[in-house]
């Protein structure tokens, strides 16, 4: 630093002018497949041109060829890091078009398991934010959080993450009363010693917060004419959720907390994220106490699947799961646009009928969407690593981003 | 109709219908409430100051989404349908306007920042073009790719495949080719008016000998 640039021997008195370069689409704190034309005076970032959609797949256009039900499970490889919080706001579309009743204890089911998903997703996003400013150990010990949550999917399920389990008029099959006192001893037991101890490491950390306090400050009215939602809007200090102010499912029965933030920057974004765990897990409790015994499927034949044991002694059960499975449900003619708090924001679906069996158009909206087209606003005049922290905090899929 | 589904439940729609084609004037073409959605369609040259005027007078302060639809049977064969949120009244409004592939339709990027990258993608799946936004590129499809996929009359296995070519030591675009034909089920019930072409139906529509 103490060379004067006139004598700079690589310079050789030329005046250096900013540079561009690529981040990605290939960088492990890309997150996925984000390719990132930068612009850089020395290592202060100018401006940033996120190129998105190298994981495009034409997931509507897929649907659009699919019935209702063949649709669902595309929903799981959106945003494969939550996938039950992907498929909860189309199920809740196909169901708004539908008018038909959840009953009861599925309606607990879902919120208990979309819980376990927003715990799930946190974990992942907390701790390759963490590692992506430079520390390893956080990363691991969440890890193994996050691997107890896939397990407990994978109970519900049969799958680790591709679950399918939503399904519209309630989720596809009822858990042994085994997996929801396990559910609830990890609660009391293993998720607070986990996930505590790893916070111990992080957040009062120095490293840590240098790396993130005064990173990437957004006021409130920019957070809102940017289009944010989830931890990004509730971190600028605005308390918006959905669960709160538009309550589906049983969320209006639960007693729970929004933490925001006071200052909207990157190390805000991630306390937010350590606090809805802790209330994650109060709600999940809740359901785990108040959730009553009864169907976990919706009785409507002409929707839901009747139950194997009656397909074998009853016809009229036999021809509707013909139908259900070969033709599928019709849905009347309506547009609809649901949109729920899934863990990294409002992820919603605009789903078009046209009275058949197949979706007409459905148009997902992807969290990732807004915030990360507000990265060249959010990183100018920020220092390059300091993008990787940003983007961290944003919480990206590209599975989800690029649909 | 007694609401019995579970879905988000924002503020009542109750007078909204009303109060806002009165706002709207002119600028509304048709208002409807269906399924607890509402839906105001306004006149195309009209959508940024009816916009501008949902944000500034009526509270809806954030466009969360924006989408493309087509109906290629219609004159105007795409809606772009913009979703408003307001925060403060809790309220949700779907936001319409039709075009054709020739009709420009005019950015709302003036109003809203995240409009931009939501303008790029109806543009570069359906082609609708937005007059002002100061950067109409494609933005999930390749560079250099020819067509919008989304439209109906746009394949679904598409035109061109990518694979990565050993002589060329590159990827290289080829047209299409399937070893076996894109499997189309019709599963709709014969008995409920779905259009079978059946072997022989033809001699009932032809000239008679």
């Amino acid at each position: 630093m103490s060379m004067q640039l006139e004598e700079s021997p690589t310079t050789e008195g030329e005046v250096v002018s900013n540079y561009t370069i690529n981040f990605g689409p290939q960088h492990p704190a890309a997150h996925g497949v984000l390719r990132m034309v930068m612009e850089l005076d020395g290592e202060v970032i100018e401006r940033i041109d996120p190129h998105v959609g190298l994981l495009h797949r034409g997931t509507e256009k897929l649907i659009e060829h699919k019935t209702y039900l063949q649709a669902l499970p595309y929903f799981d490889r959106l945003d494969y890091c939550s996938p039950l919080g992907m498929e909860h706001s189309y199920v809740l579309a196909v169901e708004k078009l539908l008018n038909v009743e959840v009953p009861l204890r599925a309606q607990y089911l879902r919120v208990l398991f979309a819980e376990l998903t927003r715990i799930c997703n946190h974990m992942l996003n907390m701790g390759s934010h963490v590692m992506d400013v430079g520390a390893m150990t956080p990363n691991l010990w969440l890890f193994e959080i996050r691997e107890d949550c896939l397990n407990f999917f994978e109970r519900a399920s049969g799958a680790r993450m591709h679950s399918a389990w939503f399904r519209p008029g309630g989720v596809h099959q009822d858990v042994p009363l085994k997996l929801l006192t396990d559910i609830a001893d990890w609660l009391d037991t293993r998720l607070p010693e986990l996930f505590e101890d790893a916070m111990s490491l992080v957040v009062d950390n120095r490293i840590f917060k240098q790396r993130n306090v005064d990173i990437a400050l957004v006021s409130k009215e920019d957070a809102v004419a940017w289009g944010f939602s989830g931890p990004m809007i509730r971190a600028a200090g605005i308390p918006w959720d959905i669960r709160k102010s538009q309550p589906y499912d049983v969320y209006d029965r639960m007693d729970f907390e929004i933490p925001v933030g006071t200052n909207s920057d990157c190390y805000d974004r991630f306390m937010v994220r350590v606090e809805e765990v802790r209330q994650s897990a109060r709600i999940m409790k809740q359901c785990l106490a108040e959730m009553p015994e009864g169907p976990i499927c919706s009785d409507d034949r002409k929707v839901s699947p009747p139950k194997r044991g009656e397909m074998k002694s009853s016809m009229e059960s036999l021809i509707h799961h013909f139908k259900l499975y070969t033709e599928g449900f019709h849905v009347p003619a309506g547009e609809v646009y649901v949109a729920t708090e899934s863990p990294k924001g409002e992820f919603g679906v605009y789903l078009v009928s046209d009275g058949s069996n197949k979706p007409y158009r459905c148009k997902i909206r992807p969290t990732a969407f807004s915030h990360l087209q507000a990265m060249d606003f959010m990183c100018k005049g920020h220092m390059l690593p300091d993008a990787t922290a940003i983007l961290g905090a944003i919480d990206v899929v590209f599975g989800e981003c690029d649909r | 109709m007694a609401v019995l589904h579970s879905a988000p439940k924002f503020a009542s729609n109750e007078g909204v219908v009303d109060a806002l084609s009165a706002a709207l004037g002119s600028m509304l073409v048709s208002a409807k409430e269906e399924h607890g959605e509402v839906v105001l369609t306004i006149a195309r040259d009209q959508i940024e100051n009816a916009l501008r005027l949902l944000r500034d007078e009526h509270e809806y302060q954030a466009l969360m989404e924006m989408a493309g639809v087509d109906f290629p049977s219609r004159p105007e064969r795409f809606e772009v349908v913009y979703m408003l949120l307001s925060l403060t009244k809790n309220h949700r409004l779907l936001v319409k306007v039709n075009a054709a592939e020739n009709t420009p339709v005019p950015t709302v990027t003036t109003l809203w920042p995240n409009a931009g990258w939501l303008e790029r993608e109806v543009f570069d799946m359906y082609g609708v073009i937005f007059a002002g936004n100061p950067d109409l590129r494609r933005i999930l499809t390749d560079y250099g790719f020819e067509g919008h996929p989304f439209r109906k009359d746009f394949p679904l296995t598409g035109y061109v495949e990518l694979r990565y070519s050993e002589e060329d030591k590159r990827v290289v675009y080829e047209p299409v080719k399937l070893a076996q034909d894109l499997r189309q089920f019709d599963f709709m019930s014969p008995w409920e008016g779905a259009e079978y072409v059946l072997p022989g139906d033809e001699k009932a529509e032809g000239d008679k000998v």
